[in-house]
């Protein structure tokens, strides 16, 4: 398992290649990639600065793994969560889970993600020429992950 | 006891401080007594952290409620709903 929160870029292929290439039981590798979409509507450049709880993140993101590994078949996963000045088309979070079959490997993934935007204390203000703000919680958020309570 | 406080994103900017390690008094022992006790710093304190507001409160970085018990040294985070991912 890895759980990374950085500033740099990641390279797509090669996290997902290591969730598989030394591990010959996984026959399926589901991922999600987020990217900073640009919310400006092209009034002016705008950018994404992304604020975290060092520990406290980490520890949030090993959590939601750990309890996703409860539920499906996981041999492996990787969460890696982008922080700092961003900009529109960049990837911002990489969510990668290997299974055997792609049943677990994709509710896993979409598992992850939800309580990933619900439970890890990032939190994101947009910067534009006309000022920045902080982005607001959406409550379409809080329903995807409370479709997986059991 | 003294408490280490931590806020965070707009909160943070708010109160104008990220963190702080009061020495609190001895009637507050629980996470909502200490919401009280900050409450009562008034201005953005009493207006951010009113009933009703939307914040939340982590306790050595895990959340909690607000009847969790505080103890020596605790490390009380809190911070507006997570728009990270």
């Amino acid at each position: 398992m890895k759980i990374a929160v950085q500033t740099e870029a990641f390279d797509l292929a090669a996290e997902v290649g290591a969730l598989y290439q030394a591990n010959p039981k996984v026959g399926a590798v589901a991922s999600f990639l987020g990217l900073v979409r640009d919310i400006n509507e092209g009034q002016g450049v705008s950018t994404m600065s992304l604020e975290h709880y060092p520990g406290m993140t980490e520890k949030a993101l090993i959590q939601i793994v750990a309890e996703a590994r409860q539920r499906w078949e996981v041999l492996d996963a990787t969460v890696i969560h982008r922080v700092g000045t961003l900009q529109p088309t960049e990837p911002i979070v990489l969510v990668a889970v290997a299974s055997s079959h792609r049943g677990d490997a994709f509710a896993a993934c979409e598992f992850i993600m939800d309580f990933l935007k619900t439970r890890a204390p990032f939190w994101k203000k947009e910067v534009t020429p006309a000022g920045e703000h902080w982005v607001d919680a959406r409550e379409s958020d809080d329903r995807a992950a409370a479709r997986w309570s059991r | 006891m003294k408490v280490r406080l931590l806020y965070f994103a707009r909160l943070r900017e708010v109160f104008a401080t990220g963190q702080e390690t009061p020495e609190l008094p001895a009637a507050v022992q629980t996470l909502a007594d200490l919401l009280d006790w900050l409450r009562q710093r008034g201005g953005a304190w009493a207006e951010e952290l009113a009933e009703g507001r939307a914040y939340r409160v982590a306790i050595n970085q895990d959340l909690a409620e607000r009847d969790a018990a505080l103890h020596e040294n605790d490390e009380v985070a809190i911070f507006p709903p997570v728009t990270g991912g």
